[in-house]
């Protein structure tokens, strides 16, 4: 993503207090994580002090403050995932990839992650890639799956 | 699409869309919904869509991506209308045969249900076991809808119930019909929504402001957004229409941030809505305005409280406020704010249009309609549920659900989520109601429904429940923010076997303190699944102390 994108979000908030998070949400999703001196600038052009950019884009999950890897690898945790067998799978993924929850590795390929609940429940476990739900997943197929995000 | 300038031009619009559609066309109706999206329909609806491009079929037969038909087990879901035939598990592969049969009339018998016990099989909906014992009056149109098409709610009598009120009910016609519904709030505290609307109305500060509850944080319910996606209309209709009864000209979408599907399709009838003078100035003539504002969750369990959810809409934190100011009277920068849940605003439109009366024939003594219930966990038929109020859970489980998966028997039942209960398989025969599972310990919520079966261990299952609460309280109370976290500590060394005496009457007296000592429900709830627990699984509990719960 260029600076230029990243002024146009910040730009059309521009003094409007009450949209920060509508800001940070956008610069998130296209950026996929906060650099500071961009959550600096939109302390500035919001007209909101930095302790509260701060605030929320370290209280809300969404929000990343560090850059994150290529591939965003997510294990259901909810309730009905955990039932069905999610802490096998979420141990397998993190004996692959060497990342516990919310980890990078070094060499930017994935992201860990785990949550709940992503409402897919019938198909549960789940594996998510990059939004691309694997349904009804074993720990046996994992790696079968990893395989094919570089 | 010019404008809708009266009630006169909608109806006359909805007569031409009716007239330009030929109910004896075929249409087959690919579920999109989350589960069957995650098993790939869109590879299903694409090769549908190739084919009948190829077979240049377009005139002979429709092909229609939908929300959420139900049947999440069997994904993906294709309905072919008319006749409701129901195809399961269906494959891109299986398009040419169903394009076929579908242009001759016929049943791809290979595609349709087939009973896993008596091998007989079911071709249409009525007769599938999954459905018939449903009455589907929110999630029935669902197969029938484009979401991305407000000229599919049209023709299937979209927001008729919003020209009737604007057009023949005064506001306060608008109320007391929803009140005499006694329509409860479905998003877990079950409060008659009409009360709550009044308070709003009457509270004295202007602007006043209605919010469509959509953040459904709650573990493994599913339904919200399975309304939302598969017919955001629908619940957009009944926001409206509460807007006008109480008299706010500003409503909030507040829903989930992580559902691409989700928030296109409610950002796009936001858009159609606005184009064709459903939402905005003067709406259909009748002088009352009406915006509304799309809002996400950013992905915190705690801002689906109430009052968190419009700090959160104010682009603050979500922390709760202590109840004693209500936001019905001072929410969304201190002014009045009604909010309900995205089912409860779905319900709105058809008690408008069929009246009180007929509503309150539906349910039980005290729990009124239908209620949508998220049914998983180690059940044979997992999906989305839609039954009358007082239904029997023994319906539920094994009627629609089909049983226990992997031929295991059922141990427990486990309402609400997180800040639910869970009640032992003997007390199967009590029917769904809120007050009535409230007593048992075991309260609706929103409406999430799991079977837990004889290897479920209920030591663990209140340790996880905790753990997850543990990471989504927002810190504020001392009370939550710390009781939460022993109690998780007491229950993991029970977990691990590291169990000691006084456990038990240590985690009896941090769920009273927690309970008495949080603001909002999150802290006030958290110790449910574990009271719970303490009334019907004790022995379990007390297996994991040496010596029993009596050693000291």
């Amino acid at each position: 993503m260029t600076d230029n994108s990243i002024d146009g979000i910040i730009e059309k908030y521009r003094g409007q207090p009450g949209s920060l998070i509508h800001a940070l949400v956008e610069i998130q999703h296209q950026n996929r994580w906060l650099p500071r001196a961009v959550m600096h600038r939109v302390a500035d052009a919001l007209e909101v002090p930095f302790a509260q950019v701060m605030q929320i884009a370290s209280f809300y999950k969404a929000f990343s403050l560090t850059p994150k890897g290529r591939h965003e690898v997510h294990v259901c945790t909810g309730m009905t995932c955990h039932l069905r067998g999610a802490p096998k799978l979420q141990a397998r993924v993190e004996e692959l990839t060497g990342l516990k929850d919310g980890e990078t590795d070094a060499d930017s390929r994935f992201t860990f992650e785990t949550g709940a609940c992503l409402g897919s429940c019938s198909i549960g476990p789940e594996l998510i890639v990059d939004g691309k739900h694997y349904g009804r997943m074993t720990p046996e197929k994992v790696a079968d799956v990893l395989k094919r995000y570089e | 699409m010019p404008k809708l300038q009266s009630a006169a031009e909608l109806e006359k619009f909805r007569a031409e869309i009716l007239s330009s559609r030929d109910p004896a066309r075929p249409c087959i109706a690919v579920c999109a919904g989350a589960a069957c999206d995650g098993m790939d329909s869109a590879a299903v609806a694409a090769a549908f869509l190739a084919a009948l491009d190829q077979q240049q079929l377009g005139d002979r037969l429709e092909v229609r991506t939908t929300g959420c038909h139900g049947y999440c087990e069997k994904g993906p879901n294709v309905v072919v209308t008319p006749g409701e035939i129901c195809y399961f598990e269906v494959q891109p592969a299986d398009v040419a045969e169903i394009i076929a049969a579908t242009l001759k009339g016929e049943v791809v018998d290979r595609l349709v249900y087939q009973d896993p016990n008596t091998g007989a099989k079911a071709v249409h909906m009525h007769e599938v076991p999954f459905y018939k014992h449903q009455m589907r009056l929110l999630m029935g149109d669902n197969p029938k809808i484009d979401p991305m098409r407000i000229d599919d709610y049209l023709a299937v009598g979209g927001y008729s119930a919003l020209v009737k009120a604007l057009t023949q009910m005064s506001q306060d016609q608008v109320l007391d019909e929803v009140k005499k519904a006694n329509l409860r709030g479905r998003g877990g505290g079950g409060f008659p929504a009409g009360s709550k609307w009044e308070t709003t109305k009457k509270a004295p500060s202007m602007p006043k402001y209605v919010i469509v509850n959509g953040h459904e944080g709650e573990s493994a319910a599913f339904m919200d957004r399975a309304m939302l996606t598969g017919n955001p209309h629908k619940v957009l209709e009944g926001l409206i229409i509460g807007a006008y009864a109480i008299g706010a000209q500003k409503g909030f979408m507040y829903t989930r941030h992580d559902m691409p599907l989700l928030e296109k399709h409610v950002r796009n009838a936001l858009v159609q809505a606005k184009e064709y003078g459903l939402l905005g100035e003067n709406i259909l003539g009748s002088g009352f305005d009406f915006e509304c504002e799309l809002h996400f969750d950013v992905g915190i369990f705690v801002s689906g409280e109430s009052s968190a959810l419009m700090r959160s809409i104010e682009g603050n934190p979500p922390e709760p406020r202590p109840k004693y100011i209500r936001t019905s009277v001072s929410g969304i920068w201190d002014k009045p704010s009604n909010l309900n849940n995205v089912e409860t605003w779905a319900n709105v439109p058809q008690i408008i249009s069929k009246g009180a009366e007929w509503f309150t024939s539906i349910g039980s003594e005290k729990s009124k309609g239908t209620k949508l219930i998220s049914l998983s966990g180690n059940v044979v038929n997992s999906g989305i549920v839609e039954v009358p109020m007082g239904t029997p859970l023994r319906t539920l489980a094994f009627d629609i659900g089909g049983g226990v998966r992997d031929g295991k028997t059922l141990k427990a039942i486990h309402f609400g989520g997180a800040m639910g209960g869970s009640i032992p398989a003997d007390l199967i025969d009590a029917p769904l109601d809120f007050d009535g599972m409230s007593k048992l310990g075991a309260p609706i919520g929103a409406g999430g429904l799991l079977l837990m079966d004889e290897d479920t261990d209920m030591v663990e299952v209140a340790r996880y429940l905790l753990d997850f609460l543990v990471n989504e309280s927002c810190g504020k109370c001392a009370p939550c923010r710390e009781g939460m976290p022993q109690m998780l500590h007491i229950l993991t060394n029970m977990t691990e076997g590291k169990g000691k005496s006084g456990d038990l009457e240590r985690l009896e007296d941090l769920a009273e303190v927690t309970g008495l000592g949080s603001l909002c429900a999150l802290g006030k709830t958290s110790a449910d699944p574990l009271k719970s627990m303490f009334r019907y699984f004790k022995p379990e509990y007390e297996a994991r102390i040496p010596g029993g719960s009596e050693a000291k």
